[in-house]
C-alpha cells in the first residue's frame, strides 16, 4: 500500500547563510494493507519528517513514494488533495480547524468530502466522539476553546472517520487517560482489521508493542549515522 | 479532468517597470490557488490580467466556456468578456465600494447582477437577493439600507454576495478580509469556504496574509519582484519552502 524507494531529505536555509541539513539518505520502507509499523528513533531521527513527506507535507530530494499508485514525490497538488481525500489519512498532534465550525462537522468533515450523506456522516462522528469521552454539550461548539486533551480527542475522531486505507498516526495515545488510550488504540486496531496499512509513531512502548506489527529505526537512514 | 483556465506566459509592463513576467498555471474545476507575495510583488497585476480588468503584454489566458471551448480571454472582444465577467466570473475587491454601488440598496445591489442574465420578476429577483442576504448572514431587515449604512464587515459580505448569486464557475479574490479585524474576518473565511465548498466554485485569491491561505487555498504561487518563484501544495509550500524569499515571508510571521 506504501512503497518507499531510495527516499533523501535536504534542508536549505537560504536566510542562515545557505546552510544545506542533509536529514534523510536511501530510506526503504515498505507497508501492506492490514500492517501497523512503528517508526522509531531518538528524538530529532527524522520520524515526524519521513511521516510528513509521505503526506506529501514536506518535499522530498530524491527517490520515490508511491501511496496507492500515486508517486507523492511527483504528483500535482490536485492529485496529492485527492488522494489525501480518498487514501491517505494523518492523525497529527494539533488539531487545525477554521474558527466557528462545531465539533460535530468538524470530525464529520472529511466524510462530507468524499460523498458521504451529511446524516450518516454526523451519525458516524456522534458515535466517534461518543467513544472518546467528548460531552455530548461541547459537540456544537468549536473545539478552539476545548482543552489540549478534547482538542486531542476530537483530532483523532476526525481523524478516524472516514476509513482511510492508509494511515499515518503521530503519536495517538500521548497525553491520554487509561480509558481514552484503550480507545484510540481500540480504533487502530479495527483500521488494522479492515486491511488498513498504518505508520505510527508511539513513544508510549506498551501501546507500540500491542498495535504494530515491526518497527523501523529511521536513524539507519540519517546521513554520516552509522547503522 | 481538463482545465478551466489555462494561463500561458503572462506578462504586463509598465513603461520599463515589470508588472509580471512569464506567469503560467492551470486551474482545475473546484480548485482555490492562493497569491501571495509582499506589496509590489506584481500579485494584483496579475490577477487583472487574468480577469481582464488590465491588457497583458504577452500571452494567453484561455477559460473553458460553457460548451466545452477553451477560448483566450484576452483576445475575446470586449461585450464577449463582459458577458464573462457578469455570469462565469465574479470579482471581490479588496474594498467593499469598489464592488459595490453605494447609493443602491443592499437587496437591489443583488438584484442588480441578475437582471444582467435576464432575470425581470421583480418578485422573483427580490426573493432570491434576501435569500443570498441570509446566506452571507444579513438580516433581511436590512434589505432595503444602502451599503452606506453598513460596516466594513456587513459591506465585504454584500459584495460576495452580489458576486456569488449568479453561479458563477471561477471567483477572483483581492484581499477579501484585508483590512477586517480579525473577528470578522473569521467569519468571512468560514463563509467563503462554505460557499466554495458548496457551489464547488474555482477561485485565485490574492493576499499578504498566509493564514487566510492555509485555511482557503488548495494550492499557492508565491510572487518576489514580478516573478513566480515557488509554487506547490498550499501547507508543503508553508511548512517546508524551498525559496529564500518563501522562507523570509513564513519565518516572518508572528505567532499569536
Amino acid at each position: 500500500m506504501i512503497e518507499i524507494k531510495n527516499l533523501s531529505k535536504t534542508f536549505t536555509l537560504h536566510n542562515q547563510g545557505g546552510v544545506v541539513i542533509p536529514v534523510m539518505d536511501a530510506a526503504e520502507l515498505s507497508v501492506a494493507r492490514g500492517e501497523c509499523v512503528a517508526l522509531t528513533g531518538a528524538s530529532g531521527a527524522g520520524k515526524s519528517t519521513l511521516m510528513r513527506m509521505i503526506y506529501g507535507n514536506y518535499l522530498a530530494a530524491a527517490g520515490s513514494i508511491v501511496v496507492d499508485g500515486v508517486d507523492v514525490v511527483t504528483a500535482e497538488p490536485r492529485e496529492i488533495l485527492a488522494l489525501r481525500r480518498e487514501v491517505l489519512g494523518y492523525v497529527s498532534q494539533f488539531l487545525r480547524v477554521v474558527p466557528r465550525v462545531p465539533t460535530l462537522d468538524v470530525v464529520a468533515e472529511p466524510l462530507l468530502a468524499v460523498g458521504v450523506e451529511t446524516e450518516v456522516a454526523r451519525d458516524r462522528a456522534r458515535d466517534l466522539l461518543a467513544r472518546l469521552n467528548i460531552p455530548e454539550r461541547l459537540w456544537s461548539l468549536s473545539p478552539t476553546s476545548f482543552s489540549g486533551g478534547e482538542q486531542q480527542r476530537v483530532n483523532i475522531a476526525r481523524g478516524f472517520a472516514h476509513t482511510y486505507p492508509a494511515m499515518l498516526l503521530d503519536e495517538p495515545t500521548a497525553s491520554l487517560d487509561a480509558a481514552n488510550r484503550e480507545t484510540v488504540l481500540s480504533l487502530i486496531e479495527e483500521a488494522k482489521a479492515r486491511g488498513a496499512a498504518i505508520v505510527g509513531i508511539f513513544h508510549d512502548e506498551a501501546a507500540r508493542e500491542r498495535v504494530c506489527d515491526r518497527e523501523i529505526d529511521v536513524a539507519v537512514f540519517t546521513p554520516g549515522v552509522a547503522a | 479532468m481538463t482545465p478551466l483556465l489555462k494561463v500561458e506566459n503572462i506578462s504586463k509592463f509598465y513603461g520599463h517597470r515589470i508588472g509580471c513576467k512569464d506567469v503560467n498555471f492551470d486551474l482545475y474545476p473546484g480548485e482555490v490557488m492562493g497569491i501571495v507575495g509582499e506589496s509590489g510583488s506584481g500579485k494584483s497585476t496579475l490577477l487583472n490580467c487574468l480577469a481582464g480588468h488590465l491588457d497583458p503584454d504577452t500571452g494567453e489566458v484561455l477559460f473553458e466556456m460553457r460548451d466545452g471551448a477553451m477560448r483566450d480571454t484576452v483576445t475575446m472582444s470586449e461585450p464577449e468578456r463582459r458577458m464573462l465577467s457578469r455570469t462565469d466570473w465574479a470579482f471581490v475587491h479588496q474594498h467593499a465600494r469598489d464592488g459595490l454601488r453605494m447609493n443602491v440598496s443592499a437587496g437591489g445591489n443583488v438584484g442588480e447582477r441578475l437582471m444582467a442574465v435576464g432575470a425581470r420578476h421583480y418578485g422573483n429577483i427580490r426573493e432570491e437577493a434576501v435569500d443570498w442576504l441570509g446566506r452571507v448572514e444579513i438580516s433581511e431587515t436590512r434589505v432595503d439600507d444602502r451599503p452606506t449604512q453598513f460596516s466594513g464587515g456587513m459591506q465585504q459580505r454584500l459584495q460576495i454576495a452580489r458576486n456569488l448569486v449568479t453561479g458563477p464557475r471561477l471567483v477572483f479574490m483581492d484581499e477579501p478580509t484585508g483590512g477586517l479585524d480579525v473577528s470578522v474576518q473569521a467569519r468571512l473565511l468560514d463563509l467563503l469556504r462554505g460557499l466554495v465548498r458548496e457551489m464547488g466554485l474555482s477561485a485565485i485569491i490574492v493576499t499578504h496574509d498566509l493564514a487566510v491561505v492555509r485555511l482557503l487555498a488548495d494550492r499557492l504561487m508565491v510572487m518576489k519582484d514580478s516573478h513566480v518563484v515557488e509554487t506547490g501544495l498550499t501547507d508543503q509550500v508553508l511548512d517546508d519552502p524551498q525559496h529564500a524569499y518563501t522562507q523570509l515571508l513564513v519565518s516572518s510571521v508572528l505567532q499569536v
